[in-house]
């Protein structure tokens, strides 16, 4: 198989790739807002439901994860899903939301006392405080620990093909076994160093972006 | 009947009893230096008279309506927040908000507080070019606000800068600019030199003093003795959790009845 057809495969195979990255993307960074106020909940049930949530979370393989949100539903209820990438997404949405609320809950807590004094003496509501004070501030904040969680994303849709996911190494795999040649394996690491290159220099403007004042 | 009455506030945290009825009155345009050793309940008397923390017993009154009252249990956050907004604060760690330029510091809590006296727009005075106009108004009516009360601590030209581009003092006194702002009655500064340098604190004191001058009703926690004694018009020596000595800065210092208060400034003077 000539170097141009792998790439043109490989290529085809990205849109997998990308796809649950970007879709990920788009529903952890919300839901990570939902678990993180529910970690930081003054109200003891929620608090406890949260912190046992992102404990079975972190605590288990992603790999397992997607395994058991993709085969439960079918063996437990009887209703296998019909879309092997939803169920994917499912399991990518639900660990990356995890890992961001611990992200956001970092950089709320670094927030100086001081802060929320501020805007309480200014006469300030409490939705104000959090949205013109803390937000912005806390994006700046978490920015770093983000790009690099965003960036392990990249790489992990990989362990999508444990469900056979048509992703850039599922591709490649199956290369290697029906035409008998390693290479194209080797070849999808060109892939991943592109995409990370390309989110490297977009986070690097974002931070420079944010530059503009020191805490 | 003093402008601003505080009477009997008990605060405790935990098993520490910060304050154990504090009794003060202060009269219109009266500056009232708080003085007393570290871990003494200054700090948190201010911070109960701003609001930020709660007293557990007791009643704080401004031009004789009752602000705070322990006993009633009803917390309006509304009014909670309108009533914040009598009270000025100036915080030792200055605490501007770093993201937003110095005028931005400025104007954003006067620009809240103007939406809040619209209310919430119906559905069509959002198009409504009269809404717009008067909005336009109001803001541009902020920023000039904005501009005298920066000039006014001398930082006109600041008014893009961002607060990590200014000197400590000068940070100080742009939070003494947002402070002014939404025109409280009482102005209350908490240690407001205690993080600069000798020469910082005398840009920020000059500040203070020239507000004393205009009329504002002040209350100052401090160490800087010197401003106590020559600047203020009432003392407060405050010793756990008590007014241990109160009167003219003549009478505290020149002729304290406390012992605790001879002890005090015995040891600094």
């Amino acid at each position: 198989m000539s170097f141009g057809a792998v790439t043109l495969e490989l290529l085809d195979a990205s849109k997998y790739t990308l796809g649950l990255f970007a879709l990920t993307l788009l529903a952890a960074i919300p839901l990570g807002v939902v678990i993180c106020a529910g970690a930081m909940s003054k109200f003891k049930p929620i608090k406890w439901i949260s912190n046992m949530f992102i404990w079975v979370v972190r605590g288990t393989p992603l790999m397992l994860q997607i395994i058991v949100v993709f085969y439960v539903p079918g063996l437990l209820f009887s209703v296998p899903f019909k879309s092997r990438f939803l169920a994917a997404f499912i399991a990518f949405a639900i660990n990356y939301a995890a890992y961001f609320a611990e992200i956001y809950r970092g950089g709320i807590e670094a927030m100086p006392r001081g802060q929320y004094e501020a805007g309480r003496v200014l006469g300030m509501s409490r939705t104000q405080i959090n949205l013109l004070v803390i937000c912005p501030q806390v994006v700046k904040k978490i920015t770093p620990a983000m790009t690099g969680e965003i960036i392990t994303l990249v790489k992990d849709t990989s362990l999508a093909n444990i469900i056979g996911i048509g992703e850039i190494i599922f591709a490649a795999k199956s290369i290697v076994t029906t035409k008998a040649i390693l290479w194209p394996l080797f070849y999808t690491g060109v892939f991943y160093l592109v995409m990370i290159g390309a989110l490297t220099i977009l986070f690097k403007l974002v931070e420079k972006k944010m530059n503009y004042y020191k805490a | 009947m003093p402008f601003l009455e505080i009477k009997d506030l008990y605060k405790r945290f935990g098993d520490t009893e910060v304050l154990r009825g504090v009794n003060l009155g202060l009269e219109k345009g009266e500056a009232l230096a708080v003085i007393g050793s570290s871990g003494g309940g200054k700090t948190t008397l201010l911070r109960c008279i701003a609001f930020l923390e709660r007293a557990d017993l007791g009643e704080i009154l401004l031009d004789g309506t009752p602000v705070f009252c322990a006993s009633s249990n009803t917390r309006d956050k509304k009014c909670e927040e309108a009533k914040a907004q009598k009270i000025g604060m100036v915080f030792q760690a200055f605490n501007l908000f770093p993201h937003f330029s110095v005028k931005k510091n400025l104007t954003l809590a006067a620009r809240l507080q103007y939406n809040r006296s619209v209310g919430k727009p119906r559905q069509l005075s959002v198009f409504s070019s009269e809404a717009r106009k008067a909005k336009r108004q109001a803001y541009h009516e902020i920023d000039e606000r904005a501009e005298a009360l920066l000039k006014r601590v001398g930082l006109e030209e600041k008014a893009c800068a961002y607060p990590c581009e200014l000197s400590g003092g000068q940070q100080q006194r742009v939070a003494i600019a947002r402070a002014l702002m939404l025109k409280p009655d009482v102005l209350c500064f908490d240690e407001p030199t205690s993080a600069l340098d000798p020469e910082l604190t005398q840009e920020v004191m000059r500040v203070i003093k020239d507000l004393k001058r205009d009329g504002h009703t002040m209350i100052v926690v401090t160490h800087e003795m010197e401003f106590a004694q020559l600047f203020a018009d009432k003392v407060a020596f405050v010793a756990d959790g008590v007014v241990e000595e109160f009167g003219t800065p003549d009478e505290v210092f020149a002729s304290p009845k406390s012992p605790k208060t001879k002890a005090f400034l015995a040891n600094i003077m």
